[in-house]
């Protein structure tokens, strides 16, 4: 067994003062292995993004720890220790159409996003960098860096974003959603690109999803959540042919399929 | 019997520098009585034009550039705007839109939504009547009465969505055209969705229903049969089952082979998507569209491709069934 890169413990977020609060997330808690992919499923309303957004500390945690590497990181709140934190988790949200600046070039998109870097990279370097990672998901920096966002495809602005993220050399990417807003036919190979990534450079991904295919066909685990709780977690396989709790068991028996047809 | 008949029609756009956009470039298609048609493909085939057509929308810039559009043997075109719009939309052919979410008016509660759709086609109806119709509509489709006091906002996706196509179907309309109706909601809203129209089809409120969508899977649970669009005309048109599992189409195939389900055998294979996108329908390719990311492309497919039959099924391939 491979080392552990990130430890939730009892993780809680309350929305709300008083009497009104709703806890979106309710004692939560779940380990992640370096070089794992791992999906976090629900419904919508179920948490999940909230749990993504913490873990990518966007949102403050009523309670409970995230460890990375052992360290706790919820306790330091400066800018500082943010900047740190990003460059070793990244994220890659659902609608890549709203992840870009649409008056800027990709180039400057890009060019932005390396500003978190601990030591600035020369022009050079800079360049080098981003011609790399659009290499790595697939696309072509010629004909890709000069362009603005809406001359890309959806596929391609989601590819984008995998190269932005993966710019940092994050250890650890956060997917929510990340091939919700595209096409059928072009998901499966966003999701490709993303699986190739963890074998090449064994980056750990979380994907957050609603698509049991999806969290099927990418993760070795499946964590499933219902209103703020965690309520089945275990192997893929396991989780999806065999699920223990009755939520786990509605959800799948929601996913349209191709071998079993309802008789209406 | 066919309610709604598509000849050769051609849809296109105008662009404001004149250039024409051939989103549908001559599509045949008619839908029966009783059936469930599903139209699938990528984004930019076509697919929303080919609903706006059938939902007798067309507004510039998308005109009618050939072929005829016939509700219950009228051509619609000819007839004048006012009686297309009174007496056959929402009466004959009725829309659930693509993102319902934004289809409600957000400062009106939806019963007076309601009650201003109905008084447009039944000028003396009261509201008092209006309302009546649509509160047993709504004890009939299961949901709760109390979404008519409510703003839009108050009402989750999957309830907003349910709460449209309840709306669409008030006037009992024989076709309702449904545009990706599920894409922003979980699966859980999906499945309700999809039970709502069978639903509709099992009590006979509407008589057949189109449903687009890319999502193979959801057309495999509600359509009967499927017609596979790719760059504005039709790849392929055929029962589910047929299309499903015997794609005859290299781009039926790809797509069904792009389909992501929790089942097994999923894990072990890798799932490919389709290389490349769909042409730019401002200069279609001639022959075969699909030629440019056709794994069994050659020479034949410079011209376009003829029409096959067999059964109930239509390709327009080459080579239909090839195989690596």
């Amino acid at each position: 067994m491979s080392e552990t890169l990130i430890q939730v413990q009892n993780l809680s977020r309350l929305f709300g003062h008083g009497k009104g609060a709703v806890a979106a997330v309710n004692d939560v808690s779940f380990t992640i292995r370096r070089g794992q992919v791992i999906s976090l499923v629900g419904e919508s309303g179920s948490g999940k993004t909230t749990v993504a957004r913490m873990l990518l500390r966007l949102l403050e945690p009523t309670s409970g720890r995230i460890l990375v590497e052992g360290h706790d990181v919820t306790s330091k709140k400066n800018r500082e220790s943010h900047l740190a934190y990003w460059r070793k988790v990244q994220a890659v949200f659902q609608d890549p159409y709203a992840s870009f600046n649409a008056y800027f070039s990709i180039h400057t998109c890009l060019e932005r996003s390396l500003g978190i870097l601990e030591k600035p990279l020369s022009r050079d370097e800079k360049m080098a960098t981003m011609r790399h990672s659009l290499e790595m998901v697939g696309l072509n920096p010629n004909e890709t860096l000069h362009k603005k966002p809406f001359e890309l495809s959806g596929g391609q602005r989601q590819r984008v974003m995998i190269a932005r993220a993966l710019m940092v050399k994050p250890s650890f990417l956060v997917a929510d959603e990340p091939t919700s807003g595209i096409d059928a036919s072009t998901r499966a190979s966003v999701l490709n690109t993303l699986l190739d990534i963890n074998k090449k450079l064994g980056m750990t991904i979380m994907f957050i999803t609603h698509d049991l295919g999806l969290a099927y066909y990418t993760s070795e685990e499946i964590l499933v959540m219902s209103k703020g709780k965690l309520v089945e977690a275990g192997l893929a396989e396991q989780v999806v042919m065999d699920p223990q709790h009755e939520y786990t068991q509605r959800l799948l028996a929601d996913v349209p399929r191709l071998h079993s047809r309802p008789t209406a | 019997m066919e309610l709604l008949t598509l000849a050769d029609v051609k849809a296109y756009y105008r662009t404001p520098s004149g250039q024409i956009v051939r989103a549908v470039d001559g599509v045949t298609l008619s839908i029966n009585e009783g059936e469930v048609l599903g139209i699938a493909g990528e984004s930019g085939c076509g697919k929303t034009t080919l609903a706006q057509v059938l939902a007798l929308n067309m507004q510039p810039p998308l005109y009618l550039a050939g072929g005829e559009v016939l509700a219950d043997g009228v051509d619609v075109q000819k007839l004048p705007p006012e009686v297309k719009r009174r007496e056959y939309r929402g009466k004959y052919i009725s829309v659930v839109p693509q993102g319902a979410m934004s289809a409600l008016n957000p400062s009106l509660r939806i019963r007076q939504f309601v009650a201003d759709l109905m008084r447009e086609h039944y000028s003396d109806l009261t509201k008092r009547d209006a309302l009546d119709r649509a509160e047993q509509r709504l004890r009939a489709l299961d949901l709760p009465v109390r979404v008519l006091d409510a703003y839009p906002h108050q009402l989750s996706g999957g309830m907003k969505q349910r709460t449209v196509i309840a709306i669409s179907t008030l006037l009992d309309p024989k076709v309702l055209i449904c545009d990706e109706p599920t894409s922003a909601l979980d699966v859980s809203s999906q499945r309700s969705v999809l039970e709502l129209l069978r639903w509709l089809m099992k009590e006979k409120i509407i008589r057949s229903c189109v449903f687009v969508t890319h999502e193979l899977p959801l057309l495999y649970q509600i359509a009967d049969r499927v017609a596979v669009m790719y760059a504005g005309r039709i790849a392929e048109v055929g029962g589910a089952e047929e299309i499903i599992f015997r794609p005859q189409h290299p781009y039926s195939t790809a797509l069904v082979g792009a389909v992501l389900v929790p089942e097994k055998g999923m894990k072990e294979r890798r799932v490919e998507g389709i290389p490349g996108a769909p042409p730019d329908l401002r200069t279609p390719p001639t022959g075969c569209r699909f030629a440019a990311r056709c794994r069994f492309v050659d020479e034949q497919c410079k011209a376009d491709p003829v029409e096959r039959t067999s059964g109930t099924r239509q390709v327009w391939c080459w080579k239909p069934g090839a195989s690596a």
